[in-house]
């Protein structure tokens, strides 16, 4: 036999658990969503990157104009945008180093290995040796995006991703979702940070800060709903290449010149 | 119905409002589903306003050749025609009314980020002219004797001669 006490509580808890779903009904409209479905593909502007593996010299300017640029603090070891270094030998090993990121270059021919010291590479022994700048690949299934628990983060209608400061918990959810390793806490705000393509820049019809200190024209950032714009054109004719295609989250950098180093 | 069954269902309704009302407080009127959809479009409208508010520093080398029309033309001519203004000379800002930035950097390690040898035959730097910056002259440096707008090894002699 249930008396008062069990029955009141018994009540709250399934009221409670009724709420839940209650509240979220106004968002899941059902109405609303099948409307944006069709909308998936709206606008003329798509924003997309194109790296040239071939063009890239290490020299670092990209990440030193991205860490003023975006109020990255410059001493902290954390950056959007980095350089990586890939040395391969001709016994096969392959020697992999970003020291800060690359923000003041390679000036060096050792590899910088972090806690276990600097590695000395013969010259003589080089098979091939390349630098990869990387940054956010505005993913057409961002997984970062999905994770986030309190849609903090988002996709605009232009593809691009951006983190809302003042809604972000610092979970850290989505840094540890991206497959790319993008993401990171900003030291000052102490929420999740990532590169948006200088959003502020690319709407008011600039360039990047890295692709305008670029000195050797590695990095390119274009419209792929545009078929006029140059960089769909090498895109959609050339050979290029994406990260970690078999996440599934279709990156929107395209890397020219790709070795299957490249992790 | 009796007492025991209205004031429980009182407390119920009680603690709906309260959810619900916090919700109405809590959540901004422009959160919702916006372009791309429930999985991706989830957010605050307002905050893509505010990232595309964020201040541009770097304005790019044509903003600078709007005032420095001959320093311009003199640069396009060299080597180093494709070095953005501002990756020396630091970035715009509001320059000239507010010259923030305006720090040239003429310290050996903005030249060797580039100039720094490094034996990879084949690739673009590999071709760089490069030195080691160990034993080049190491204490000195580079704009004492390299002009950097000009850097080609005979306008260098050239110009010291005159």
């Amino acid at each position: 036999m249930m008396n008062r006490r069990e029955f009141c509580k018994t009540t709250m808890i399934v009221a409670g658990g009724l709420v839940i779903p209650l509240a979220a009904l106004e968002v899941f409209n059902p109405k609303r969503l099948l409307a944006e479905k069709s909308g998936d593909d709206k606008g003329n502007v798509r924003w997309v990157f194109l790296v040239d593996i071939h063009k890239c010299v290490g020299c670092g300017f990209c990440v030193n104009a991205c860490k003023v640029e975006n109020e990255v603090p410059y001493d902290a070891n954390v950056t959007r945008t980095w350089v990586e270094r890939y040395v391969v030998t001709k016994d096969g090993q392959t020697s992999i180093d970003s020291p800060k990121g690359a923000r003041d270059g390679f000036t060096t021919q050792k590899i910088d290995q972090g806690h276990l010291g600097d590695k000395e590479i013969d010259p003589a022994s080089i098979a091939k040796a390349f630098f990869v700048p990387k940054l956010c690949n505005q993913c057409d299934n961002p997984a970062c995006v999905q994770v986030c628990p309190v849609g903090a983060t988002y996709q605009t209608g232009d593809g691009i991703v951006l983190v809302d400061r003042s809604w972000c918990i610092g979970c850290g959810y989505c840094v540890m979702g991206c497959p790319y390793g993008v993401r990171f806490f900003h030291p000052v705000y102490h929420v999740a940070e990532k590169c948006n393509f200088c959003y502020h820049r690319i709407t008011k019809g600039m360039k990047p800060a890295c692709v305008d200190a670029c000195p050797f024209g590695a990095r390119k950032i274009g419209n792929i709903r545009d078929p006029e714009d140059p960089v769909t054109r090498i895109i959609t004719s050339e050979q290029v290449n994406v990260l970690k295609e078999e996440f599934g989250t279709k990156p929107q950098v395209f890397y020219l010149g790709l070795s299957r180093e490249v992790k | 119905m009796k007492n025991h069954v209205w004031r429980p269902l009182l407390i119920v309704l009680v603690v709906v409002c309260g959810i619900l009302m916090t919700r109405v407080l809590v959540v901004p009127d422009d959160f919702g589903v916006y372009e791309r959809g429930y999985m991706y479009g989830w957010h605050r409208k307002s905050n893509e306003a505010e990232w595309k508010s964020v201040r541009v520093k770097y304005k790019t080398a044509r903003i600078c050749a709007g005032c420095h029309k001959e320093k311009h033309d003199e640069i396009i001519k060299s080597v180093h025609a494709s070095i953005s203004c501002e990756n020396c000379h630091g970035p715009n800002y509001d320059h000239p009314e507010d010259p923030l930035g305006m720090n040239i950097d003429r310290s050996r390690k903005l030249c060797i980020r580039c100039h720094a040898y490094l034996p990879y035959k084949g690739t673009l730097r590999g071709g760089i002219p490069g030195i080691d910056p160990e034993k080049h002259y190491p204490s000195a440096e580079c704009v004492l004797c390299h002009i950097p707008h000009n850097p080609k090894a005979m306008n260098q002699k050239r110009e010291a001669k005159s």
